[in-house]
């Protein structure tokens, strides 16, 4: 996923998980990243700042970024690999491609084993949110 | 928690009108329509968009004359490419135009991504050309895309209506805006589409003659403009939209 989306889309899913739980202020996010997303922490510490800045109610968040390795899992032979080998086979053009839209795994990449591109992302696919601490 | 999903609205917002354009059958011309409406809308001072999201087969680039699938440029998320001034988005752009093998999830995955990390920026229309059938790409469209309208395509035949009538049936059912039916490739003067849609009380929008020479105009817009088949589908939309 593209960084400065990523950003955004955290904040506002945080703001809105917040709100749910009634905190009346946001100190610290904690999120899983999937390897597969190949998020560049600068640049999304960057987005994410950026962002604060508009956000008064924000400012002094702490971000906490936990990596998760990607595994994939064939459908066809039951092999199973990480995305950190898989990425070694990859051209430049298709490691961005993966990096904007994971999926596109599957049209760029084949199972070691029996090369199929019946596999699936058993482990580190997306983003999600682990978890929010805050004032209530 | 998917964190993608909040931010879909937000890039979405600044558009006025969102048509989906979805038959329940392949091969009835939707790519055609959805191009083509789109490069008319925009060829008549309309800032427009349009979403490839026949992810299996898509064919817009096609009907465009794209060849550049260099990636988007990037501003805080993805930008369309430009084809003239319409602005083009599609998984070419990710998949080098290789075959795409997708399972259901990967599909949702790809359409939820693309929604959130699309800049369209502010337009009058975003024209989304959708892929046959009611299966995950349309139910995530209505889920996901909450204001889009449906421009539903069919051909004459009653086996294609076999299934576009299923498709408004759901569509129907969810009471989502149905813009209405357009009649594709016409061969004679066949009441049965414009009988079958009275029945289920929905707008027959009219019809597309069957245009021998659309062939020569695939991937050429200018040439697609001055086609039958857009001066038929102008005449159809010409108050609708």
């Amino acid at each position: 996923m593209h960084e400065w989306a990523l950003a955004e889309s955290l904040l506002i899913a945080a703001i809105e998980a917040a709100e749910k739980e009634k905190m009346k202020k946001i100190k610290e996010i904690t999120i899983g990243i999937g390897e597969l997303q190949q998020i560049e922490q600068d640049v999304f510490e960057f987005a994410i700042n950026e962002i604060i800045k508009s956000q008064p109610n924000l400012k002094g968040l702490k971000i906490k970024i936990k990596t998760l390795k990607s595994k994939l899992k064939c459908r066809n032979c039951d092999n199973t690999w990480l995305f950190s080998d898989m990425k070694k086979k990859l051209t430049e053009d298709e490691g961005e491609a993966i990096h904007f839209l994971p999926e596109v795994a599957f049209v760029h990449s084949r199972c070691p084993k029996c090369n199929s591109p019946d596999f699936e992302i058993t482990e580190g696919r997306g983003v999600s949110i682990i978890q929010i601490k805050g004032e209530k | 928690m998917d964190v993608r999903l909040s931010v879909i609205d937000k890039r979405l917002e600044k558009i006025n009108k969102i048509i989906a354009v979805a038959s329940g059958k392949g091969g009835v011309g939707k790519s055609l329509i959805a191009s083509s409406l789109a490069l008319d809308l925009s060829k008549k001072g309309f800032r427009v968009g349009l979403l490839d999201l026949d992810l299996y087969g898509p064919s817009s680039h096609i009907i465009l004359g794209v060849e550049d699938f260099s990636f988007p440029d990037e501003e805080k998320g993805i930008l369309p490419h430009k084809v003239d001034e319409l602005n083009f988005m599609s998984i070419v752009y990710f998949t080098e135009d290789k075959p795409a093998p997708l399972r259901g999830i990967d599909i949702t995955n790809i359409i939820i991504e693309l929604l959130s990390i699309t800049q369209w920026g502010e337009l009058d229309y975003l024209v989304i050309d959708m892929p046959p059938g009611i299966g995950d790409e349309t139910l995530d469209v209505i889920k996901l895309v909450k204001k889009a309208e449906f421009l539903v395509v069919t051909t004459p035949s009653k086996v294609a209506m076999g299934a576009v009538g299923k498709l408004l049936l759901i569509l129907k059912e969810l009471k989502l805006q149905i813009i209405g039916v357009v009649e594709n490739m016409k061969l004679d003067k066949s009441t049965f589409i414009q009988k079958s849609l009275k029945i289920m009380k929905l707008k027959y929008l009219g019809s597309i003659n069957f245009d021998y020479n659309l062939e020569k105009s695939i991937g050429k817009p200018k040439s697609l403009l001055n086609s039958k088949f857009i001066n038929d589908l102008n005449k159809i939309i010409k108050n609708q939209l």
